[in-house]
């Protein structure tokens, strides 16, 4: 009974420092946006709150918390008071499997990918409720906008990463990176398509620039979440770079290796003398080294969406259709062919062929599309 | 029995489509102030639309009547309130074409310098706005950078960073201050540069090529039909740059090309701006190497009494050919003014440009229009 009371305190210990932690730290991923988009431009980001503006993201918490809350007279209230917490629960509840180091995770189960995959798919049904329930045009194209587009890239999302399961034969999130830690080999580096393709298909599932359209501010307002206001729009703000943190932590977990230290090959260990805090350090080292590879996945982020133009969204279902999902397949069939020379061959000779030949691939599936494309354009196009 | 069968079909006709009218703007992130289009959507392609202007209707031709030639010059800083001396330029160009007034060198360089400034300024203003609303917000910071720079050069010269109030009718206002100079010339030597930077975040950029080209294509012969000017029609291949076709002030004394596209695309018009903004570098450079010492005022009477008469005068303002119209009766006052806005008249393409396209592309063709509203609407 008491392992049972133990077992409990401990998991909503863990559930309540997750949490605290991500809420936090997604606030402050809205801080480093600011401040990483002020440094591009040439300007200093927020500066009056606190030293840096540090406290800017309270601050801001605070004022949204205070707004006045509107709800449009024939909005539908149900709907419109749902979708912002259906929108961010599932950002929260994808937090149970990521694996922060090989001792801290909230749980670990075997099908830990699948669930991933399966609860982050209904933050969509948040965002397409919202543009439905604020009975106004623009949430409305804004809502419709992304479903089609989530749909898209879901397909393209879910079999950019089968590349890596095959290599780690489980969907545990906790064996996926043993997996890459016990051998050293990262994931990136056995499947390099695979991780732009899954960083291509993670830009548009979390509607970041330049797949943004379902809230395109200069062509929509706000999109999907032009009628709310105060705490509910604070929820979508909050969904949206929770989302991201989640998609950078699977990325980091799939790809990146997860919390090895890219230094791991340097054998270097903290000297016995400093007991305790040896374990400490020990303990640490993993969450740091996940938390630095997130934080630079982020940075890559924000480094794309203040560079980039925006799609249109007839050039986005292209994308999605006619150009990623092929280019998953042919990584996917790669995988399959690399899985079956992988440890047979020395690695000198495996890394370089395999890359040259994804190299290849991606130039041949390139002309094919281009081919394709023009092959339809010149059947769609009566004769001149 | 076919009634209700007729009926019935139209209840279990479940996912039944219509057309859905959106109203785009006055108040809108990116229709460039108040301009408000009615859309009519099939999805997302622009079945039909209607432009509506008039939200910041101000009477300006009204009031120039009631107000003597000098008092005016004020009026038409707030036309295009994003090239105010362009303005001023055109207004007083035609009053001193009634007067026949002849304007001293010296005044004629700086005036050229200042519309030159500000034709780059325009188009800093055009480029940031235009990237913005297709999604690249870093240019327009850049570009409002530069733009600063051009603004602090025209408050050492007139006080003011928007609406300067400086030509006057015979000449401008000030001479030019101690450092103008130097700071011009600075920053001429570093804007190049600047260039090179925006068209290095756009110009071969793959999402930008995609949202602009072959976006609110237009021809040559439909643009003079539509009445284009400016660098709108000399994206459809056009030669027509008033500075060439029928030099005004000393414009006959320098070494400029004037660019053109080929197909009137948005991105043609945009490849269109870019080159200007080098050539007016060129032309900037040019003037004030030549700047002659002397007067800055002709001789001109206190109070400004023209002939009675009528004249157009029209000069290449940055977004087209903004002309003014003036009867004078022979008073104080003007009879008439009438303003050819290139702002409104390039609105008319409009329609043409975005049928058939998608959302998205309304503001890239809105964009690419470069419509100022304090000019469309007067």
């Amino acid at each position: 009974m008491t392992d049972l009371i133990r077992d409990i305190v401990i998991a909503i210990i863990k559930i309540a420092v997750v949490m605290g932690v991500c809420a936090l730290g997604v606030a402050y991923t809205a801080y480093l946006e600011r401040k990483v988009c002020g440094w591009i431009q040439s300007r200093v980001g927020p500066m009056r709150v606190g030293y840096h503006g540090i406290l800017q993201p309270i601050a801001d918490g605070l004022k949204l918390f205070l707004k006045e809350d509107i709800i449009p007279a024939s909005a539908d209230k149900i709907v419109f008071y749902l979708a912002p917490v259906i929108c961010l629960v599932p950002a929260f509840t994808v937090l149970a499997v990521i694996p922060w180091s090989p001792q801290f995770y909230i749980t670990d189960i075997n099908i830990g990918l699948l669930y991933i995959f399966a609860v982050a798919s209904l933050g969509i049904f948040g965002i397409v409720m919202a543009g439905w329930s604020s009975n106004s045009k623009y949430p409305l194209l804004g809502g419709l906008r992304s479903a089609a587009q989530m749909v898209s890239y879901e397909v393209s999302l879910g079999l950019s990463i089968i590349g890596v399961i095959i290599f780690a034969e489980s969907l545990s999130m906790v064996n996926i990176i043993k997996m890459q830690t016990d051998s050293g080999v990262w994931f990136i580096l056995l499947q390099p398509l695979g991780f732009i393709l899954y960083f291509i298909c993670g830009l548009a599932e979390t509607n970041r620039l330049p797949f943004d359209l379902p809230e395109a501010e200069t062509e929509l307002v706000a999109g999907f979440h032009t009628e709310y206001s105060g705490m509910k729009f604070a929820f979508f703000y909050l969904a949206e770079y929770m989302n991201m943190i989640v998609v950078s932590a699977i990325g980091v977990t799939l790809f990146l290796g997860g919390w090895g230290s890219p230094f791991s090959f340097l054998k270097i260990e903290f000297p016995e003398g400093l007991g305790i805090i040896k374990t400490v350090l020990d303990a640490l080292m993993p969450v740091f080294w996940f938390c630095l590879k997130i934080v630079f996945m982020l940075f890559v982020f924000i480094w794309i969406r203040w560079t980039f133009p925006r799609y249109r969204y007839d050039q986005l279902m292209r994308i999605g259709w006619k150009v990623l999902i092929p280019f998953t397949l042919v990584n996917l069939v790669f995988a399959g062919v690399m899985f079956f020379f992988y440890e047979k061959l020395k690695w000198y000779v495996f890394f370089p062929a395999t890359w040259l030949i994804t190299a290849i691939l991606v130039v041949l599936c390139f002309r094919f599309i281009k081919s394709f494309d023009s092959y339809c354009m010149a059947e769609g196009r009566p004769q001149e | 029995m076919e009634k209700m069968s007729e009926g019935k079909t139209e209840d279990t006709n479940f996912f039944r489509t219509e057309e859905v009218v959106i109203n785009m703007g006055p108040q809108h992130p990116s229709t460039h102030g108040v301009l408000r289009i009615l859309l009519k959507l099939d999805g997302e392609t622009v079945t039909d639309c209607e432009v509506v202007v008039g939200y910041l209707h101000r009477g300006v031709e009204k009031l120039c009547e009631n107000k003597t030639y000098s008092q005016n010059i004020v009026y038409t800083d707030r036309l295009d309130y994003v090239a105010s001396m362009t303005n001023n330029l055109a207004y007083v160009g035609a009053v001193e074409k009634l007067m026949g007034v002849d304007v001293p060198d010296r005044a004629q360089y700086i005036r050229i310098i200042c519309s030159e400034l500000q034709r780059i300024a325009s188009h800093l203003l055009w480029l940031g706005t235009h990237a913005m609303d297709i999604g690249a917000l870093t240019v327009f910071l850049y570009c409002f950078r530069e733009r600063e720079d051009i603004l602090d050069i025209f408050e050492m010269l007139s006080g003011a960073r928007l609406t300067y109030n400086y030509m006057r009718i015979g000449g401008v206002a000030q001479d030019i201050p101690d450092g103008f100079k130097e700071r011009t010339r600075r920053f001429l030597d570093s804007f190049p540069g600047h260039i090179d930077e925006y068209e290095t975040l756009l110009t071969k950029n793959r999402i930008w090529l995609d949202r602009t080209v072959n976006v609110g294509t237009i021809s040559a012969k439909d643009a003079i039909d539509l009445g284009l000017s400016g660098p709108s029609l000399r994206g459809s291949g056009v030669r027509w740059d008033i500075r060439k076709a029928e030099p005004y002030c000393i414009y006959d004394r320098f070494d400029f090309q004037v660019p053109i596209g080929t197909k009137g695309d948005t991105y043609d018009r945009y490849l269109v701006r870019m080159e200007e903004l080098r050539q007016c570098v060129k032309i900037v450079k040019q003037a004030l190497d030549q700047l002659p010492d002397g007067e800055i005022m002709a001789k001109v009477p206190r109070v400004i009494k023209p002939p009675a008469g009528e004249v157009y005068h029209s000069i290449e303002a940055p977004k087209g050919e903004l002309g003014f119209y003036i009867v004078s009766d022979g008073g104080e006052k003007p009879y008439r003014v009438k303003i050819r806005p290139p702002s409104f008249v390039n609105l008319e393409s409009f329609k043409k440009m975005i049928m058939g396209h998608l959302v998205a592309d309304v503001i890239a063709v809105i964009g690419t229009l470069d419509v100022v509203l304090g000019e469309v609407d007067r």
